[in-house]
């Protein structure tokens, strides 16, 4: 029910939304709770396990009842809590865990059995038989369980994630977070202040106090002003704090386009990951329940939230109010309704020295007992110092007293310290480096004691010591006597989001789970969507009390990120579909494609598959015929994704000497050698060529799947074992643009294109050329075993080079090929790649240990270890099937004859194609004791592909054994 | 996680490659004992608390960093370059 003239509402802004298919209205700065209790709607949800009618317990994000699916374009958000949404024109929402409709919902039946539902009904009831649990009982609990819930497609909105730095990052804005704020924003710190709500001011927006004698939020009105004028301040509503990480790293979750109609050029939400150099804690604290047989009814509510939907929304939560508390705070609550007129028919605390003098009745020694209503209150039975009571009433407030808000300082393993004085949990200071929790998030719950601990914690977060004056604030003390639930009869709820009551943790207890983790897990307390921040405490000091061991001695569970659900997608934002790695593409991507290229992925590169021909049906006949082509007349490649280090220094050589097995210190300018890189432990790291293009310069390239690793390691070698060396290197890999020329009319295309002609460059030269005017690299280096160039030009030339090139190849019966024809020409040559050099294979293994020089370098001590070489090695191989049966690559090798049995495995295979060179299959392999056994044959078997196929074991080297092409 | 690049200053996790325990540092002689090598290349200590290891500051200046860390606290004790080490040769 609205109240005139209160709140903070925007009376001159009607809203109107639709709440489960029906319209009502509500005003601009309401949220969806508030606006439904304006309009009578004390019903919003059901409860999880019972299904039980439920109305608003709190007025915060800790909700645990009023969970909702928010519908918006294309979008339903399971379990929004309607105590955050904000409403706006359009919103429709819809209650959830009903059918088929929030009144009469069908699921309640669970209610009634009840009796054999209780804590560790699952575990009992679905162990046996053992096979009804897949196809009988699984089926059947998903379709019962959960909440709300989610459109069965993929979440197409806009998520954003952002990263902010700060000096201080002030985590709420209440008193404590205002006065810590303006204490480091004056004094010059560049500050974050961030606050969950929509507004700031905290408390102060709840309740009606007063600060330097005048309405608070006059206070809190020219503060927030100030902060606002100040360029080192970033004032962050709709954001709440999520969780604390390592080195002043916290995270944070902004609701950016939830509380408008939908926008497609705005995110949902934005994840921030908000680097501190300080933080304070001035998170507040939470008003807890108090459990009693049927505590749970709508109607029933935290006093807290009855004094925020008064003060802040103008809404009376009923109209016909009482309170059950155990604290003086609860008073101040009883005051202010009577204020706004709302009548409070009484009091009941359970304390029996409290004052009983206030505006309306008030019972000591009260506890309640009972209570009626089934989709609202209507009345309250119990017991007071003067006998049993009944009262009439439509709306009752709880207050079992406050729990600081420290989740945040315990996201590190921490472990709070119990107050008794307040019976309640506080943080242990410390416990997250850098982090400070002030204000009622500690314990202290004045306004006078919050406005003067934001501000020292602010001072001594920063150092400074400049004066601020203290508002004058109240400073009323808190008392309370504990009181956590009513001893009776039925059930008392503690867990309200999960269904878990008094009883369950007893019966915890009583079945042997009585440590405070084991009853979390068995009662489900606390693993709700508001992770136990209503009934956490509560639960462990029944838990306490059945196991006879005092509150401290029980502990807590731990607390962990995040703070409130975080959705997946704010979490990934960005990171979909193309979002999910950066891609790179080669200056010839476009000309690729131009020619309907399918691109196929090498890492973060794009490089094109083959290059179809009209008429050609199957990726394999254009394969073929790039390779005939390149065997017979020239193909182009562009090869650019390979690694190009560029080397320099006096001791360029020297160091190639130690990174390479081989001596690249004897290698002459003008030339270029094959390297092979060994990691320390033995096993082959790389394989490249490397080209000397003067006496202190070297390029050396690396494959395109181990550039970056190559680059570490080099970077390693270097500022580990010889810093002092006169030597620089850097990846130019995108700073030239490379090309692949091979075949026999490789010579005749480069002569048509080169400003000269090419004089005597032999195999395995190097030199400096020019392509109209431009400079340009030359390598007579080859992966196809054909007489190969690669000519390199700066990255701005390549496209055009590439489509002159084709041009020009196509003249001469040649052409572009793709990524399958160049596999299919390295295995017809037995050259390797990473399927061969996979991590698991010694330089002894490829053939290469000759190649293991006499100096010293990474790697050649590990390779000479026992068990690194021999004849029990897997051992490179080729292998041709002695049919015509197609073979694959991960096959597994076995003697023929032998069982196939892992015991038996002889190796496998790495590398497979179908070669038009040799018109046939080629696999290359590792086999042991393999070189000795060429001519042998061996069976394959490919479980995958259903293949068994006998092959002969062979030279991996199928094609041009003696090179006469590839030095032709 | 933030770790203090001693060229680029206080950075992100995401932009440093973790590699493992400080033993890289200590590569042996070519002709040392086997067990030298055992040593450097796979026997490692796992401490709960202080712990030194290898960081390579990939996408900033490609530095290797020295890191002085706790395993229990989380806490970084320091940051070094590995070529500004004493005895860097």
């Amino acid at each position: 029910m609205r109240l005139p003239d209160k709140g903070l509402i925007d009376r001159s802004k009607p809203v109107t939304f639709r709440f489960d298919g029906k319209a009502y209205s509500g005003f601009a700065g309401d949220t969806l709770a508030s606006a439904l209790l304006a309009n009578g709607v004390k019903l919003m949800g059901r409860s999880f396990k019972y299904h039980r009618p439920r109305g608003v317990l709190t007025a915060g994000s800790e909700e645990p009842n009023a969970l909702v699916e928010v519908l918006d374009e294309g979008q339903q958000t399971p379990n929004t809590r309607a105590t955050t949404q904000e409403i706006f024109d359009g919103l429709a929402a819809k209650s959830q865990n009903r059918w088929p409709s929030l009144r009469w919902d069908a699921m309640a039946i669970n209610d009634l059995a009840a009796p054999f539902l209780g804590a560790g009904f699952y575990y009992k009831t679905f162990m046996w038989p053992r096979a009804f649990w897949e196809g009988l009982y699984e089926p059947i609990i998903r379709r019962a369980a959960g909440l709300g819930k989610l459109l069965p497609k993929n979440d197409e909105a806009t998520y954003e994630k952002a990263f902010a730095f700060c000096d201080l990052l002030v985590i709420g804005s209440g008193p404590t977070g205002l006065m810590a704020a303006l204490t480091a924003a004056r004094s010059g710190a560049s500050v974050i202040l961030a606050e969950e709500d929509h507004l700031m001011g905290g408390r102060l927006l709840a309740d009606d106090q007063k600060i330097n004698a005048a309405p608070a939020m006059d206070w809190v009105v020219a503060t927030l002003a100030e902060l606002q004028s100040l360029s080192n301040v970033r004032l962050m509503t709709r954001t709440t704090v999520i969780g604390a990480y390592d080195q002043g790293t916290f995270g944070a979750l902004e609701r950016v386009g939830l509380h408008v109609p939908h926008r497609p050029d705005l995110p949902r939400e934005c994840f921030w990951r908000i680097a501190a150099g300080q933080a304070i804690l001035a998170s507040g604290a939470l008003e807890r329940p108090i459990a009693f047989q049927n505590n749970d009814r709508p109607g029933i509510l935290l006093a807290s939230a009855a004094q925020t939907y008064l003060n802040r929304y103008g809404v009376a939560a009923g109209t016909r109010v009482t309170l059950f508390a155990n604290n003086d705070n609860a008073r101040r609550v009883a005051r202010q309704l009577l204020a706004a007129g709302v009548k409070v028919a009484a009091i009941l605390d359970s304390r029996p020295d409290a004052s009983a003098l206030e505006d309306c009745p008030v019972y000591l020694n009260a506890a309640i007992t009972g209570t009626k209503g089934r989709l609202g209150l209507t009345s309250i039975t119990g017991h007071h110092a003067d006998g049993d009571f009944q009262i009439e009433t439509d709306c009752l407030l709880m207050s079992g007293g406050w729990n600081p808000l420290l989740h945040l300082t315990c996201h590190q393993n921490g472990r709070p310290i119990w107050r008794d004085d307040i019976a309640a949990f506080v943080p242990k200071p410390g416990m997250i480096p850098g982090l400070t929790a002030a204000g009622a998030a500690t314990g202290q719950f004045s306004t006078a004691a919050c406005l003067a601990a934001g501000r020292d914690a602010a001072q001594t977060a920063l150092g400074k010591t400049a004066e601020m004056a203290l508002p004058q604030a109240e400073d009323t003390p808190y008392t309370l006597t504990a009181l956590w639930n009513v001893p009776g009869k039925g059930r008392a709820w503690l867990d309200f989001a999960n269904d878990v009551t008094v009883k369950d943790v007893q019966l915890s207890v009583q079945e042997g789970f009585s440590s405070v983790e084991h009853m979390k897990r068995y009662t489900t307390q606390g693993m709700a969507p508001d992770q136990g921040k209503n009934s956490s405490v509560g639960a462990l000091a029944v838990l306490a009390d059945a196991t006879g061991r005092g509150i401290p001695e029980t502990g807590t569970t731990t607390f962990r990120p995040p703070y409130v659900p975080v959705s997946i997608a704010a979490l990934g934002a960005g990171a979909r579909g193309h979002g999910f790695a950066p891609q790179r593409f080669l200056t010839s991507d476009q000309a690729s494609r131009d020619r309907g290229a399918p691109m196929i992925e090498a890492g973060l590169w794009y490089r094109p598959s083959y290059f179809p021909k009209p008429g050609e049906k199957t990726w394999r006949e254009a394969c073929d015929r790039e390779v005939n082509m390149v065997r017979a007349a020239v193909g182009i490649a562009d090869v650019s994704t390979l690694g190009k280090i560029d080397i320099q220094g006096t001791d360029a050589a020297r160091f190639l000497d130690l990174v390479y097995t081989g001596t690249f210190s004897t290698l002459p300018v003008g030339r270029v050698r094959y390297g092979l890189m060994l990691r320390e432990d033995g096993f082959v790291m790389d394989d490249g060529t490397t080209a000397r293009l003067g006496e202190n310069h070297y390029l050396m390239t690396t494959t395109t799947a181990a550039a970056g690793q190559v680059m570490r390691h080099l970077d390693f070698v270097h500022q580990a074992y010889c810093p002092a060396y006169d030597l620089r290197f850097i990846s130019v890999t995108e700073s030239w643009a490379q090309f692949a020329v091979a075949g026999p009319k490789a010579r005749a295309l480069l002569n048509s294109i080169l400003d000269a002609p090419l004089a005597d460059f032999s195999f395995m030269s190097c030199g400096v050329a020019a392509v109209k005017g431009v400079t340009a690299r030359l390598f007579r280096i080859s992966f196809s075993g054909e007489e190969g160039y690669e000519i390199a030009v700066p990255t701005s030339y390549g496209e055009s080079l590439f489509r002159d090139l084709l041009a020009r190849a196509e003249t001469l019966g040649g052409g572009p090929y793709g990524m399958e024809a160049l596999n299919v020409l390295r295995i017809e040559k037995g050259l390797i790649t990473h399927a061969e050099i996979h991590g698991r294979v010694t330089a002894f293994d490829i053939g290469a240990q000759k190649m293991i020089g006499k100096k010293d370098c990474i790697g050649k001590a590990s390779s000479q270890r026992p068990g690194l070489f021999g004849p029990e090695r897997e051992q490179l191989v080729g292998l041709r099937p002695v049919s015509d049966k197609q073979i694959g690559a991960g096959a597994h090798l076995f003697n023929p004859g032998d069982a196939v049995i892992r015991a038996n495995d002889q190796g496998y295979v790495t590398s497979v194609c179908y070669s038009p060179t040799l018109r046939g299959y080629l696999g290359l392999a590792f086999l042991k004791d393999g070189r000795a056994r060429h001519g042998q044959r061996i069976r394959l078997v490919d479980h995958m592909r259903e293949n068994d196929v006998i092959c002969e074991i062979c030279d991996p080297v199928f094609h041009d054994a003696e090179g006469a092409k590839l030095r032709a | 996680m933030r770790l203090n690049c001693p060229l680029c200053g206080p950075r992100d996790r995401r932009e440093f490659y973790y590699v493992g325990s400080e033993d890289y540092l200590n590569r042996p002689a070519p002709d040392a004992r086997a067990d030298a090598w055992d040593d450097m290349l796979y026997l490692r200590t796992n401490p709960a608390g202080e712990t030194k290891d290898l960081w390579y500051h990939e996408t900033g200046c490609g530095s290797w960093l020295l890191v002085t860390r706790s395993t229990t606290t989380h806490e970084i004790l320091s940051t070094e370059r590995i070529a500004d080490r004493k005895g860097a040769k």
